[in-house]
């Protein structure tokens, strides 16, 4: 990773030298969070009592020439006051994007998405998982990357070279949300000889084709998401080493989208040298709008999980079904609260979330996260997080 | 009918047409749809068009909060418009953009860009009679009006604040909007839309959209620079004021796919 992110940096700054001519815009937040667990820790080394966090991102961003050069710049910074692992200096976003007609290309370290799901990411491959953010998966680490897109009239055709490969991140020792044996971190392994400063590559071709819109890509390269291995730590502690193989994988993603109704699907096939595995999400989302004569809309969310590997899939979402609710307010402080629960469909485990957010004036919000696990078996990758179960605070200041 | 009548028959008619002052042989309905065509056909060539939208949200005690977005179109060929939205503040949904191709009889499609995750997504578009991004403006308020998107019929000529106005009923044919009937207020020298009384399902007067300060562009278009949107049954208001209004800027197709809602500031 750090070839690729000094390469990028020496690219920003020459970028930046042409951007001062225009005038730029500086926005972004601070977070502040506090996380109050339901009960105490299970092992001896974790932290009691509730965590605080810091979280501080803001943006810069300039365009010219009516927007196809535009420069972005945006720096992450965490502190966390129980988990030395949550601390973390990143850059989200440090690219600078060349738009030529039909072509686009985009330097620098940068985020994409793919997918169409709700309740689990599963084709989002490109950015690595910032996990310890939020155990839902949706933060992700800056990628180094060259995007290169070419739009014609069968769909836009992306080549991504990604130089520099990220870590997941893990919570550490003292750390909740983790199994009995943490993640050590500082010492990966990984199957290529180049470790992080592996050359990944990935294709993908969009298309929007009536009420369908359809992605297909295929990546090469290493795997963003590590088994975990037991191991000894520099301290001669039982750990987990992250283990990053290398991966082919090819991956669809398709919304039909027809009045109130969106079906989706999201399925990929890899294979890396240890194992082969498909795995799919898939489901819909219908939204009954202004219900009870009011102007809230309530959308009903049902996507089911599956995973060729079966009780042995590292993921927890190996056969399980996601029931969830989308409330909008449709009000002035665009008052907001999604809430779901999966079911695991062999071991009866369940893991619900329920997010509230209301911004307060015009410049503040406020966050409510509940996240509740009940009933988890003992062979379920989220046994160790049995006592962890947190309602997490946070309001953020924007401008 | 042998050549000589035909040809005294097409002399009376054509005598009669010209004689006649203009529609009087229409019905209301014929008349109506006319003055909603000739409306629509003045903004005829416009192109494209970008320009800063402050949006001023006011409640039954008078408080307000702002929103701010930049809108861009693209006229439509054969078809709706094309429009893009960007969003400015509040500052959390900073970078938020709203892409929506309007169709005259199908169903629009619409596509929402999340910055947070960097995501683009297709939403749902039957959701004509929501409000939009919680302001008195329902989604079908904001989108292209395209004339094929209601039936119509002439009321009257009448006045208002010292301008000639055709008074002038619609009826939106898509069963899911949230109106029985809109009442507009055309004036006669420009066709201007000055003016729109919003039925609600049960036929109860529910909003009124009042269009203030037009302004003419490239000596042809004609824009409001405000437009407030009364909410009769809650109190509420929605005031958005336009500024900053730029034709010709040659957008193509490009500037208003699934990619550029994500580069777009």
């Amino acid at each position: 990773m750090k070839n690729g992110f000094s390469r990028t940096i020496g690219l920003a700054a020459a970028v930046t030298g042409v951007a001062s001519a225009t005038a730029g815009e500086w926005s972004g937040y601070v977070t502040a969070e506090s996380r109050l667990y339901e009960r105490s820790p299970l092992q001896s080394e974790q932290k009691e009592g509730p965590s605080a966090a810091v979280i501080f991102e803001p943006e810069y961003y300039t365009d010219w020439d009516d927007g196809d050069r535009a420069f972005e710049f945006t720096p992450y910074f965490r502190w966390d006051s129980h988990d030395s692992e949550r601390n973390l200096v990143d850059a989200r976003e440090l690219s600078y994007l060349i738009v030529n007609g039909d072509w686009e290309v985009r330097f620098g370290v940068s985020k994409v998405f793919w997918g169409v799901a709700e309740s689990q990411h599963l084709v989002d491959t490109v950015n690595q998982t910032d996990l310890v953010a939020s155990p839902d998966g949706e933060d992700k680490l800056g990628q180094p990357m060259v995007h290169v897109v070419r739009v014609t009239p069968l769909g836009d055709f992306e080549f991504f070279l990604l130089p520099g490969f990220r870590e997941r991140t893990f919570p550490g020792r003292e750390g909740r949300l983790r199994s009995s044996l943490w993640v050590d971190t500082d010492n990966p392994i990984y199957e290529s000889a180049a470790e992080d400063g592996h050359v990944d590559g990935a294709l993908r071709w969009f298309n929007v084709i009536g009420d369908f819109d359809v992605g297909l890509h295929y990546f090469r390269g290493t795997n963003r998401e590590p088994i975990l291995t037991p191991g000894i730590d520099s301290g001669g502690a039982t750990v987990l080493r992250p283990f990053y193989e290398q991966m082919d994988q090819a991956g669809l993603d398709l919304q039909y989208t027809r009045g109130g109704l969106l079906l989706k699907l999201e399925a990929l096939a890899r294979e890396t040298t240890s194992t082969e595995h498909s795995a799919m999400v898939g489901g819909f989302e219908y939204t009954f709008y202004g219900i009870g004569g009011s102007v809230v809309d309530a959308g009903l969310l049902v996507e089911g999980h599956f995973d060729s590997r079966g009780a042995n899939a590292p993921t927890a979402f190996n056969k399980d079904v996601f029931v969830g609710t989308r409330l909008t307010w449709n009000d002035d402080a665009d008052t907001a609260v999604v809430a779901g629960g999966f079911a695991d469909l062999d071991n009866g485990s369940v893991f619900a979330r329920v997010e509230f957010e209301r911004r307060i004036g015009n410049s503040r919000k406020l966050e409510l996260e509940v996240q509740k696990l009940t009933n988890i078996s003992t062979r379920d990758p989220f046994f160790g997080l049995r006592r962890d179960s947190y309602l997490q605070l946070s309001l953020s200041q924007y401008w | 009918m042998n050549n000589q009548t035909s040809k005294l028959l097409a002399f009376k008619i054509a005598a009669l047409l010209a004689a006649a002052p203009a529609f009087a042989e229409l019905t209301p309905e014929e008349k109506g749809l006319k003055i909603a065509q000739e409306s629509d056909r003045r903004d005829i060539g416009f192109g494209d068009t970008i320009v800063d939208m402050e949006m001023v949200l006011t409640n039954r005690h008078g408080e307000s909060s702002t929103r701010k977005m930049k809108l861009r179109t693209l006229e439509g060929v054969g078809d709706g418009d094309k429009t893009l939205i960007t969003f400015d503040e509040p500052r959390d949904v900073k970078g938020t953009a709203f892409l929506s191709y309007t169709h005259k009889i199908e169903p629009d499609d619409q596509w929402l860009y999340l910055p947070a995750l960097g995501r683009v997504k297709r939403i749902a578009s039957n959701n004509k009679s929501g409000p939009f991004v919680g302001s008195e403006f329902a989604y079908e308020d904001m989108t292209s009006q395209e004339v094929e998107k209601y039936t119509y019929k002439y009321i009257g000529d009448v006045e208002l604040d010292g301008q000639k106005c055709f008074q002038i009923e619609r009826y939106p044919v898509d069963p899911k909007s949230g109106y029985t009937r809109q009442v507009g207020w055309v004036d006669k020298e420009h066709y201007r839309v000055l003016k729109i009384d919003f039925y609600d399902r049960k036929s109860v007067l529910l909003k009124t959209l009042s269009f203030d300060g037009y302004q003419q562009y490239l000596d042809k278009f004609w824009r409001a620079d405000s437009m407030k949107m009364e909410n009769h049954q809650t109190g509420k208001s929605t005031e958005l004021v336009w500024k900053n209004y730029r034709f010709g800027n040659g957008y193509t197709e490009r500037d208003f796919d699934q990619r550029s809602l994500r580069n777009a500031r």
